[in-house]
């Protein structure tokens, strides 16, 4: 519809793409010990430059030992109505042990910050059993259903023993904001954010979470619409178009659900050329070709360098091109990434073994007791949850019934689908 | 050396070599200006022989041992040492029809032209090859029927 | 019976400029030219001329353009000139109306109104002369999740067969005896230079063409001509033709005077009797019969090669393709309604059928809502005219297309819609041995090859400016079309925003 300039406010993303460039940095000790989150703050403020104050933030992993078997949910709402709707909601569909505003800071630079609270929980018992799905799957569902049916209220985190902490702001800011030198966690992830144009909100910020993963990225992949339209076949719903959600979805189709290592799942989307695997003795190139042909849809195009965190540990990756910068560095048990030296360096300044990852070569860092757990597991992948999508069965065609009756059950998203219909050709 | 050779198979009977030739033979080589102006008339001397279901360009090979120079009387047809083309010099031709009776080919002909009835036949373009590098009836053929590929003697 | 039609098209000579060396003469088959030597003039039959432009090529002067017949219409936007000589030449035979070629009505090409993206700042365009950009594809079935050995590199899920294609196009079908022999073999030839396929329409493959078999796709259509397992086993992939998009709804008539000794022999059928395929499959007449069908192929080549089912994009296309989907194909060939055809009668060419940008759209998206896309790959056909085409269609959501009239005009077709005839000029379309040697497969396949180079280097540096070095990035990438001048509708039904959104 032609709408007038002075009306036309710009669309929040999500209605739209936004390109952005960003900074990125990760910490970890592989160990398994935890460290505050002073110098991941220190880190990320280094790159100040690399970010407009339009979106900054953290994952910290290991924060909640004490909840560690719990679901950790940071919501942002919007409003009171937000949250009672989505406590209405939790309260449906989960059990939850402990829930509480996230302690914030005031800080002269955030402005009208949302109220974040966090909740502790586990998914209901008789509903995830009636669900027939496994308790992440029950999970994530839900966490998608609030982030797209709640108003205002939107799940920043959803992970166990592990938070993301985000907003609108320079990364340093938000870092105040939400005291998260407080926190102790054995790997931290940061991002600060420099969209082309958004009114940012906080939703919108990065690391981008779903249940254990998150992920900080830095880049605008070409191939975005072809890796989207390929998870949502999966019943992946990319409701805020930015790269960082789909490479998210993309490793939980990988990894979670076609069982492979996250490693293998980097490999996939990063796949080896042609000429490479053509000059591949013939069994290593079948198998790769078997991937890249299966994974097609899988393939991430354009400059990306990404950082994923998870309870296995952190996985750093450049475009096959290798179009964006990222740098590691190690001292000891700890592992040092960033998008530039110098955000390595200003924390650790006698970092060894400082060099670039290279493009297409997922670098992985697991925690020590994962390495050595995985060394024994069988190196093949196992599938979970590879059931469709729930398939649009009904006992009758909703276009069949009278209007009233239409009005009466209306509002559910499956009936336009039912209504749709399909012609049968038995 | 590099000969002209002729493919039954492909020959269309275009007879395009035969205008190309005409063409590169003329003092103007210019194709309307050659064929509808200039005297005495340019002569071909490829010529393709047959109809529509048969056809193939008939050319000189530049034999070996060249029938039609040996049977010179005048000492107009001559083999180059160097580069094997059999050309006929019309200053020193007498116009005796020797050299068509010898050759096996059919490949001389004798025209009625100015100032004096002459032999005719294939030069290889002369010491200036057509555009691209090859004789101008292959460029011209439309069917690769004509080719211009090395060969032996 | 005095013939009321009108010339179509009229000859106009340069005398200024004609040498009279004949050689337009020599060149029609359809003896528009005469050189008259009492009059030393060139007599001129314009009623014969079907404006293949062969004499317009071959002129060594350039004495020679075909314009229209001049003569005008009443001025009515109904009765045409070109409507009112329908009906006269339907009131002098009481024929159905044949025609060749794709649909030439003004109907919308979407191609048209889609333009590409590039990227500027946010992130880099590729440079294809740099860096590696992959146009490599792979057509067949494919699992939705793969089982593989990570430590020993080792794949556990049985991989469906698959054939593989270094550049995004396929030769669509043409048949031995719709295409001469040197036509068919100068695809086979730069099929097998290029690393794609060409079809061997329904036509049965020549026993000369069998060592491009790597390079084939077998085509097994209603009549079944040629049809035996060593056929099915000769190619590298199987194609069932259920319909095509010139003339969907309805078969093929190859009369008997082309039914030559060499056809006869490649068809299985006596020579000179008329090649005849019914409209619908006999033994198809519903999804599952479609279904045995597939899988007897299947079982005739004991799995070996991914199976083909084609059919014309008609108004109920994405249900159809996902029954064809369920049903077990590998590869599901769409043909749009501007695809062309050797001969079709005028109305059904005309009127028949629905855009293959719609087609492709709908069926992409009714296979992904469905999450059975990954198990079948995706082909188009139908008026591909150019590498733009081609980026335009992989990113609507095909994963490559067939192209015939492009390769075709590359070894001569002028497109005249006179195939029918027999008399093509070029030597594509006829059995005459005196025309079809007009058409050297060396040359044949060099033009072929060079267009299809050509085309790809241009795939390479749209997907390049896209920022995108592997066309499975492209791949249903609709973000990266833009609409210009559709409607709402037309867009959402290609999944494309409008250009400024």
């Amino acid at each position: 519809m032609p709408r007038c300039d002075a009306t036309h406010t710009p669309p929040r993303e999500g209605a739209v793409r936004i390109p952005s460039g960003c900074a990125i940095s990760g910490i970890m000790d592989k160990s398994g010990a935890r460290h505050d989150g002073t110098d991941i703050l220190k880190s990320i403020a280094l790159m100040h430059d690399r970010s407009n104050g339009l979106g900054g933030g953290f994952a910290a992993y290991g924060i909640y030992p004490e909840y560690k078997e719990l679901y950790a949910f940071h919501i942002m709402y919007e409003n009171q109505e937000a949250r009672k709707a989505t406590e209405a909601y939790l309260d449906a569909h989960f059990m939850c042990e402990k829930q509480e505003r996230i302690p914030t800071e005031p800080v002269r630079s955030i402005v009208n910050p949302p109220d974040i609270w966090r909740y502790f929980l586990g998914p209901h018992p008789v509903k995830l059993s009636m669900s027939g799905q496994d308790e992440a799957e029950y999970t994530m569902l839900h966490v998608f259903h609030i982030n797209a049916v709640i108003p205002g209220a939107f799940v920043a985190s959803s992970g166990k023993n592990m938070g993301a902490f985000k907003g609108v702001g320079y990364p340093e800011d938000i870092g105040s904001f939400y005291r998260i030198a407080d926190y102790q966690a054995w790997l931290w992830t940061a991002h600060g954010r420099f969209p082309t144009n958004t009114p940012g909100w906080w939703g919108g910020a990065h690391p981008f979470t779903l249940l254990n993963w998150s992920v900080v990225h830095n880049g605008e992949i070409s191939s975005y619409d072809t890796n989207r339209r390929y998870v949502e076949q999966y019943d992946y719903e990319c409701t805020l178009q930015t790269d960082t959600e789909v490479i998210t979805y993309l490793f939980d189709l990988l990894a979670r659900r076609h069982g492979f290592s996250q490693e293998m799942a980097a490999h996939i989307m990063t796949a080896p050329a042609w000429d490479k695997i053509d000059a591949m003795e013939p069994s290593r190139a079948a198998f790769e070709t078997a991937l890249r042909n299966v994974y097609s849809s899988a393939l991430i195009n354009g400059p990306m360098s990404v950082l994923l965190g998870s309870d296995e540990g952190l996985l750093a990756l450049n475009d096959r091109l290798k179009l964006r910068a990222l740098m590691v560095g190690e001292k000891g048990s700890m592992v040092y990434l960033a998008s530039e030296q110098a955000a390595i360096e200003v924390v650790c300044p006698d970092i060894e073994n400082v060099r670039s990852i290279d493009g297409g070569v997922p670098f992985v860092v697991q925690l020590d007791e994962v390495a050595a757990r995985k060394a024994q597991e069988s190196a093949e992948n196992t599938f979970c949850d590879l059931c469709r999508p729930a398939q649009l069965v009904g006992v009758v065609p909703q276009a069949s019934k009278k209007a009233e009756s239409m009005r009466a059950t209306g509002g559910q998203r499956a009936d336009a689908k039912w209504a749709e219909g399909g012609q049968n050709h038995a | 050396m590099k000969r002209i050779y002729a493919i039954e198979a492909w020959c269309v009977d275009c007879k395009r070599c035969e205008v190309a030739c005409k063409t590169f033979h003329s003092k103007s080589r210019n194709t309307v200006k050659a064929l509808k102006a200039e005297f005495p008339p340019p002569q071909n001397r490829i010529r393709v022989e047959g109809g529509r279901q048969l056809s193939i360009a008939v050319n000189c090979r530049h034999c070996a041992a060249p029938k039609c120079v040996e049977g010179c009387v005048s000492g107009a047809m001559t083999k180059d040492p160097v580069t094997g083309v059999v050309s006929t010099n019309p200053e020193k031709c007498v116009g005796c029809r020797t050299c068509v009776s010898m050759c096996p080919f059919g490949c001389v002909r004798i025209e009625e032209t100015f100032p004096k009835a002459v032999a005719f036949k294939c030069d290889l373009c002369g010491d200036v090859l057509g555009q691209p590098g090859e004789p101008s009836c292959v460029t011209a053929c439309p069917n690769n029927a004509l080719i211009y590929i090395e060969s032996e003697g | 019976m005095l013939d009321y039609l009108l010339p179509r098209y009229k000859v106009l000579r340069e005398d200024d400029l004609c040498v009279k060396c004949g050689v337009c003469e020599r060149s029609c088959a359809n003896d528009v030219h005469t050189l008259d030597e009492e009059m030393d003039a060139f007599l001129i039959d314009h009623k014969k001329c079907v404006n293949c432009q062969r004499c317009v090529v071959m002129c060594p002067t350039g004495a020679l353009a075909i314009t229209n017949w001049p003569q005008v219409g009443n001025g009515s936007n109904n009765w045409t000139l070109a409507a009112m000589q329908e009906i006269a030449k339907q009131s002098q035979t009481g024929g159905v109306l044949l025609t060749s070629m794709g649909n030439p009505k003004p109907f919308p090409i979407y191609w048209d109104h889609l333009l590409l993206n590039a990227s500027q700042v946010t992130n880099p365009s590729i440079d294809p002369l740099r860096e590696p950009m992959e146009t490599r594809v792979f057509l067949g079935a494919r699992p939705e999740a793969l089982k593989v050995n990570e430590r020993e590199h080792l794949v556990k899920t049985p991989m469906p067969p698959q054939i593989k294609l270094d550049v995004p196009v396929m030769f669509s079908a043409m048949s031995f005896g719709s295409i001469s022999l040197n036509a068919q073999k100068s695809l086979a030839m730069a099929a097998q230079e290029l690393g794609t396929y060409f079809n061997t329409g329904e036509g049965g493959l020549h026993k000369d063409l069998e060592r491009f078999g790597a390079h084939a796709v077998v085509q097994v259509a209603s009549g079944r001509f040629g049809v035996d397992t060593h056929y099915l086993n000769a190619g590298a992939m199987i194609e069932i033709k259920i319909g095509q998009g010139a003339k969907p709804g309805i078969g093929g008539h190859l009369p008997g005077e082309k039914i030559n000794a060499e056809v006869s022999r490649t068809r299985m059928i006596p020579e000179g009797t008329d090649a005849i395929s019914p409209a619908p499959h006999h033994d198809i007449y519903s999804i599952e019969d479609l279904r045995q069908l597939i899988f007897s192929l299947k079982e005739a080549c004991r799995y070996q090669k991914p199976v083909a089912v084609k059919i014309a994009a008609v108004h109920n296309v994405a249900a159809i393709a996902s029954g064809m989907v369920r049903a077990g194909a590998d590869v599901v060939v769409l043909d749009g309604f501007r695809g062309g055809t050797g001969a079709a009668p005028t109305r059904i060419r005309d009127n028949v059928g629905i855009p293959i940008e719609l087609a492709l759209a709908a069926v992409d998206r009714r296979l992904r809502e469905e999450s059975i896309r990954s198990q079948a790959s995706l082909v188009v056909a139908g008026t591909i005219r150019s590498s733009a085409d081609i980026v335009k269609a992989v990113a609507l959501g095909a994963d490559a297309v067939y192209c015939a009239s492009g390769p075709l005009i590359a070894l001569g077709c002028h497109q005249c819609q006179d195939c029918a005839s027999g008399k093509c000029n070029w030597g594509i379309a006829t059995q005459r041995p005196e025309l079809t040697k007009r058409l050297n497969p060396e040359i044949g396949a060099q033009r072929v090859i060079n267009l299809v180079k050509a085309w790809n280097h241009e795939v390479q540096e749209m997907m390049g400016g896209m920022g995108i070095n592997a066309i499975d990035s492209l791949k249903g990438n609709r973000l990266m079309l833009r609409g210009v001048g559709l409607n709402e509708k037309e867009l959402d039904i290609l999944g494309v925003k409008h250009a400024g959104e």
